[in-house]
Formats: structure tokens, C-alpha cells, sequence
């Protein structure tokens, strides 16, 4: 059977259930690298230019990770756009292009360039293309790409009822979703309700690929939970909502992820549905410096919500971040009882 | 006329952009106030109103407004952009930051026409109060026949300084020629301006030496490569090292693709792309693709090595930096790639280029003695 590598970084914690299902489809197997430790990161950093942002560093990591597994292919799509009139980072452009620079002795990789940002037209050639090295038979790539759509939406579906990214996709590992960690199931009804008003209730806003890879973010999730919050992710807001955040924009911000984060910023302003917000950002990430600016401007003219700006590198130490995150949280929580 | 405002424009400095920008309004008949050159204390003002990790040239063009609004203007022109590199969030950003200061402004943002035609003709209407579109248009004629003018020159005086007697002469010569651009104000007056300044860069006393001077290309990104204060005058430098330095991008180039890209065509895009498909098959955004094809081009004709600006951070050219390396292997070019911003020093540059030279140096000896042999 064909093994194809999927690294477990950026992408995989949007995409990664669709990948999967299109490659099994076509009778392929897939092979994750394992989960972010020190050396998969070193590693990164050890090939990478050193102003590179700390997630593509990690990627780097990943895919050197993979190397040393038995696979036949590397899976590493160039992924341009995914909405009209919007990008994704320009590291995201060059991403194929950089990995095979920077990296000599790697299996063949499979390219597919997914480019929406104008029309969407050339997109199912690609697809199509893809398929062929698994079958000639255009229609079953084609079953298995409106499969991999459906498990798409279905991922979403699960994260707006209050699961993280990183619950979701362990559990195509294990089989099984963990209940306990479910914060809130319809997370926003819940909110909205206030069902839990006695708890701490934390949006934490950034790159699904930072915050929910643990070891990157020193497992924030958990460490407010451990303090006795709830926490919000991005992931949990319709994109409806962060839509009406975003619209507070003189201008449309470009890039997809930076509208996401922006938006659910604003939103979360506007409605005052949470106690504070850790906004978390990679050191050197181009987008961010501008995003996180405008959203700490904004939060600070308007004092009404509490704001944690984050950033993280390879050097940051978990002692420091958890030292801010209990100020952070203290200083909600007595916000919030003379309120 | 009725309604008509006066407001004072400003916009940031990147090499000699100003002096267009300075025509186009002034003929237009607003006010203009360019900001004071930039210097050490307009970086000083940028970098502390600005982001730490907002690229370089956001923080200078933050010291050029600050600079501009305390000395009367009210109005900024930016560029704006789709994306997806950073520029075309700047101006928003700065809007943010300058509010928060205080100030009393507008920021007209112009867009390029893929946003919308029709919101940049009212903008750049409303900026040349209501003049007629004739009026306008050989505004706009004038400062684009400057600027091909003033690149002309430039690359003049790239050729000639290697060669100069007295360190700086080409230099001081390039600058006069410069200023009598300024003042050049229609289509005969630039041409006169033009092939006197030409005259006066080529009539710098030169040495009489058979040496070939180094050949070096400089890529990189725009900003950084366009205005001297931000590259710490590596051109000058280079120059004065006695080597003969190409320049891949011109503020002439770049208004034709950012910003009339339906109107020129493409230019020699085509063959950049061709160049670098092998090592980046698809745009990364602002210049980084450049960047990779224009070292291939420099490589397959023959220079020496080439030096790759780019600011701290800057997004497309880090892609650009990761695939570089492997370019400068394959063709044999050497390569030396500056990450700049506030915190570079030029002291730290000029030994980083005396090494390089070095190096380059020892490489054509071995290519001479190879060839002898
Ligand atoms: S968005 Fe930021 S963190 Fe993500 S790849 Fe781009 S620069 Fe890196
Ligand atoms: S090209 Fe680089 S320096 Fe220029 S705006 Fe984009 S990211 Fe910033």
C-alpha cells in the first residue's frame, strides 16, 4: 500500500480529517510524524534560516521527522488561498519550495496547489491529477475528494460545538473523544445563556497551529483550564460572528487567518461575552505584528476587556509563560468581582 | 472653485519617490509638505510608535509622518495593496498608530486598480482638487517621465564610481544631478535636466586602471533596496570599494507592476519567473520571487556575486533567503544576504562586505589560473 507523510504541523490542525479521508479513499495509507517534541523542533530550527517564524521552523522539524519513517510520498500542499480575495501567509506560497531548498534526501512530494483566491476553476484539474497516482479512474478521486469535504465540515461542526482542534484530531488517533475536556458543548448557547456563570471564561485567540500543538504553547489550554477557566478558541465562533467582528475594519484584512483572529477579536470585544482574551503570536510572524497591533490598539482605547499579548519563540520558557498567564488570570478574576 | 479645501499632503520617503510625488501635487495646485529628509531621529520616532516586529520600512514611513505632521501636514498618501504581503495593511496600521498620538490627519489610501478603478479615480481626484483629467493625467506624465529619468541617472552613477579619483565625487555629482530633476517641470525641461545630469556624472575624473571591477547585482526587497538610509548606503559603499554594482529593481519597475500592471504589460516579469521556476514556481508576494530570478539572471551573466537586502522579518523575502543558498550552489554565485533594520550598524556591514569582496576576489583569481591553464 502507498504511505503517504502528512507532517502534524500548520495545516494539519485545518485540514488534516479531509487529508485523511481523500488519501484513504484512494486506497492510500497516511502516516502523521509524531508529536512536537524538543528534538522535532531542533531539528527545524537546525536547517531553517534563522529569521524563519517559529511554526515553519517547526514544520521543518516535522517533515525531517517523517523522513525517518517508511513512506513512499511527503504530502505538502501549497495552499494560496481558501477564501475569495484572501491569502494565507506568503510563507504558506513558498512552503514546498523552502522544505525542498532547505532539505536534501527527502521521498517524492506530492504537490497540489489550492488557489481560490480568484476563480476556483483549475482547482479539480489538480485534484484530478492528484488521483492519478492512485487511480485512473477520475470518478472515484472524485468520490473521495466530496468525501473529504464532507469530513471537512464535519470537523468544523465539532469544533463549533466547543472542541479544540487538538481534542478532535487525537481522537482519530484513539478512537475516542475524551468527554471530560469538553468545556462547553454548544459552547456560544452555553455562553450566551450563561450557563457557567461562576467560572472564569477565557478566549484564547491565535494560530490554530500554535495553540493547539501543546508543546508550542506549553499547553495553554490546559493551564487555564488548571486555573479554573473556560476557555474560547477561535475554532468556536461561527465565522458568521467573526465576520461581524471583522467588519469593524475600515478595510478587509487580506489574510484569511488574520481575519479570523482579528474578527473573533473584535466580536469578542463588542459583545463582552468573555472575561479577557490571551492573544498569542510567534515571534518574527509577519502577519501578526500588524493583526496583534491593531487588536491591542483597539482593546486599549476602549478598556473594557482585559488583554494578554503572547509571544512565543523557541526560547520561551514554560516558567515565564505561566507566571504571566496566573497574573493575567488573577487580575480577571478581580475584575470581575468588583464589577 | 466651490468646496475646494486645502490640504497639505505628505507621504513617506523611499529614494526619490518625493520628487514625483512632490510634482504631481504641486502641479496639481495643493500644498505639499515633504517630510524633512530621514535621519537618525525619524528612525528613533518610527521605531518607538511602531510594532517591534512590523517590518522595517512601516517604522521609517511612522518617523516620516510624525516628522511631516509636526511641520504642518495634515493629508497622507499611501499605496495600499491586496495582499499577500504586508504592505497593503500598512497604511491602516499607521492610520491606528498616528490617531493614537494624537494627531489631527487623514490618510487617503490609493489602491491598486485590481481593487477598484473607480475609488482611485475619486480619490485621486478629490486629492488634485477637481482639476480636469487633463490636468491630472499630465500631472501624473510629468512625475513618471522624473522618475525614468532619475533611474536613468542612478544606473549612470553606479557605472562611474568604481572608477572615481576622489572618493565621493560620483556621489556629490549624482546628488546635483538629482536637484536639477527637481525642478524640471515639463516634458523638454526633464530631458534638458536629464542629459545634463548625465554630463555631470560622467565628466567625474576617473582613474586609468585595466582592472575589471567587481561585478555585483543587488536584490532584495524594494524599500530597502530603493532608499539609501535604510541600506546604509550599500551602493555608495560597494562603489567606493571599487566595485561596480547592478541594481534589479527601480522605483520606475515598480510603479509599472504594483500599480499599473494592465497598463505595461509584463515587462521582464516573464523572464524572472522563467529564471527562478526551478527553485519557486509561484509568487510569495512582494519581491521574494524576484529576488530568486534575478540572482539566476545575474549568475548567467556573469557576475560576480550578488547581495541579497531584505528587511527584519519581511515575509517574502525570508522565503526568498530559505531557497537562495541553494541557488548560489547550484550557479556558483556568491551570495551575502542583510537582514536590516533599526539595529543594524554600518560598521558591522562593512566588514561583513570587506570579507565578501575578499572572497570574491580569491574566486576570480582561481577562475583566471583554471583558465590558464
Ligand atoms: S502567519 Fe506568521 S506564523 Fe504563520 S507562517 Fe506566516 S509568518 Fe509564520
Ligand atoms: S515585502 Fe517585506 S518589508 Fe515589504 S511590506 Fe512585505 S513583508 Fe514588509
Amino acid at each position: 500500500m502507498t504511505t503517504i507523510g502528512i507532517p502534524r504541523s500548520l495545516l494539519y490542525y485545518n485540514y488534516f480529517p479531509a487529508w485523511k479521508c481523500f488519501f484513504e479513499e484512494l486506497g492510500a495509507e497516511v502516516v502523521l510524524s509524531d508529536k512536537t517534541t524538543k528534538n522535532i523542533l531542533d531539528s527545524g530550527v537546525k536547517v531553517a534560516v534563522d529569521e524563519t517564524c517559529l511554526p515553519v521552523k517547526l514544520f521543518y522539524g516535522h517533515v525531517q521527522n517523517l523522513k525517518e519513517k517508511n513512506i513512499d510520498y511527503l504530502f505538502i500542499p501549497r495552499v494560496v488561498s481558501v477564501e475569495k480575495k484572501e491569502y494565507l501567509c506568503p510563507k504558506f506560497l513558498g512552503l514546498p519550495n523552502m522544505v525542498l531548498n532547505l532539505m536534501k534526501d527527502l521521498p517524492p512530494v506530492l504537490h497540489l496547489d489550492i488557489d481560490i483566491s480568484k476563480k476556483n476553476k483549475g482547482f479539480y484539474r489538480k485534484i484530478y491529477k492528484l488521483g492519478k497516482l492512485f487511480t485512473p479512474n477520475p470518478l472515484k478521486t472524485a468520490v473521495a475528494f466530496k468525501k473529504a469535504l464532507k469530513k471537512l465540515s464535519e470537523y468544523q461542526q465539532q469544533l463549533l460545538m466547543g472542541y479544540t482542534p487538538m481534542e478532535y484530531l487525537d481522537s482519530l488517533e484513539n478512537g475516542s473523544i475524551s468527554k471530560q475536556k469538553y468545556d462547553f458543548k454548544d459552547s456560544k448557547k452555553n455562553l450566551d445563556k450563561r450557563e457557567v456563570p461562576q467560572k472564569l471564561k477565557i478566549a484564547v485567540l491565535g494560530h490554530s497551529y500554535n495553540l493547539n500543538d501543546s508543546y508550542i504553547s506549553m499547553d495553554i489550554y490546559k493551564k487555564l483550564r488548571d486555573m479554573g477557566a473556560n476557555i474560547l478558541t477561535t475554532e468556536m465562533l461561527s465565522q458568521s460572528d467573526q465576520e461581524k467582528g471583522a467588519s469593524n475594519l475600515k478595510k478587509d484584512i487580506f489574510w484569511t487567518f488574520g481575519k479570523d483572529i482579528i474578527g473573533s477579536a473584535y466580536y469578542l470585544l463588542d459583545q463582552q461575552m468573555v472575561d479577557g482574551v490571551v492573544l498569542v503570536v510567534s515571534f518574527g510572524c509577519g502577519p501578526d505584528s500588524l493583526v496583534g497591533e491593531m487588536i491591542e490598539r483597539t482593546f486599549k482605547r476602549k478598556r473594557t476587556l482585559p488583554l494578554l499579548f503572547l509571544t512565543l519563540d523557541e526560547h520561551s520558557g514554560e516558567a515565564g509563560v505561566l507566571t504571566r498567564l496566573e497574573a493575567f488570570v488573577d487580575m480577571v478574576r478581580l475584575n470581575k468581582k468588583t464589577a | 472653485m466651490d468646496g475646494e479645501i486645502t490640504v497639505k499632503i505628505t507621504f513617506p520617503h523611499m529614494g526619490n519617490l518625493w520628487i514625483a510625488l512632490n510634482t504631481i501635487f504641486e502641479e496639481l495646485g495643493a500644498e505639499v509638505v515633504v517630510p524633512p529628509p530621514i535621519t537618525k531621529k525619524t528612525i528613533t520616532l518610527g521605531v518607538r510608535h511602531s510594532p517591534e516586529f512590523a517590518c522595517f520600512p512601516l517604522k521609517v514611513n511612522v518617523g516620516n509622518f510624525i516628522e511631516a505632521l509636526e511641520t504642518g501636514a495634515d493629508t497622507i498618501i499611501m499605496a495600499g495593496g491586496t495582499g499577500p504581503c504586508r504592505f497593503g495593511y500598512y497604511a491602516e496600521v499607521q492610520r491606528e498608530i498616528l490617531q493614537d498620538l494624537g494627531y489631527d490627519f487623514e490618510i487617503v489610501t490609493l489602491e491598486p486598480p485590481q481593487g477598484s478603478l473607480l475609488g482611485l479615480a475619486a480619490n485621486i481626484k478629490r486629492l488634485a482638487n477637481y482639476k480636469s483629467w487633463n490636468e491630472i493625467y499630465r500631472a501624473f506624465k510629468i512625475a513618471w517621465q522624473q522618475i525614468n529619468a532619475l533611474d536613468i541617472m542612478h544606473a549612470a552613477s553606479l557605472k562611474v564610481r568604481p572608477y572615481e579619483e576622489q572618493k565621493g565625487a560620483t556621489s556629490k555629482a549624482y546628488e546635483k544631478a538629482v536637484s536639477l530633476m527637481v525642478e524640471a517641470r515639463n516634458t523638454d525641461s526633464i530631458a534638458e535636466s536629464l542629459s545634463q545630469g548625465l554630463q555631470i556624472i560622467e565628466s567625474v575624473s576617473r582613474v586609468n586602471s585595466s582592472r575589471k571591477p567587481l561585478k555585483i547585482g543587488i536584490v532584495g526587497e524594494i524599500y530597502m533596496v530603493v532608499e539609501p538610509y535604510a541600506n546604509m548606503e550599500i551602493e555608495k559603499t560597494l562603489g567606493e570599494m571599487g566595485v561596480e554594482v547592478h541594481r534589479s529593481i527601480y522605483l520606475g519597475h515598480w510603479i509599472k507592476e504594483h500599480l499599473l500592471p494592465k497598463l505595461f504589460g509584463p515587462g521582464d516579469v516573464e523572464e524572472i519567473k522563467k529564471a527562478a521556476f526551478k527553485y519557486l514556481n509561484h509568487f510569495v508576494g512582494g519581491h521574494g520571487l524576484e529576488s530568486v530570478g534575478r540572482t539566476i539572471l545575474y549568475a548567467q551573466d556573469n557576475y560576480d556575486g550578488v547581495i541579497h537586502i531584505l528587511p527584519f522579518t519581511c515575509t517574502p523575502e525570508i522565503v526568498a533567503q530559505s531557497i537562495l543558498p541553494e541557488v548560489s550552489r547550484d550557479y556558483q554565485i556568491p551570495l551575502l544576504s542583510f537582514s536590516m533594520d533599526e539595529h543594524s550598524g554600518q560598521a558591522g556591514i562593512i566588514t561583513r562586505l570587506e570579507a565578501f569582496m575578499d572572497l570574491l576576489e580569491q574566486k576570480r583569481e582561481k577562475e583566471k589560473l583554471l583558465g590558464a591553464v
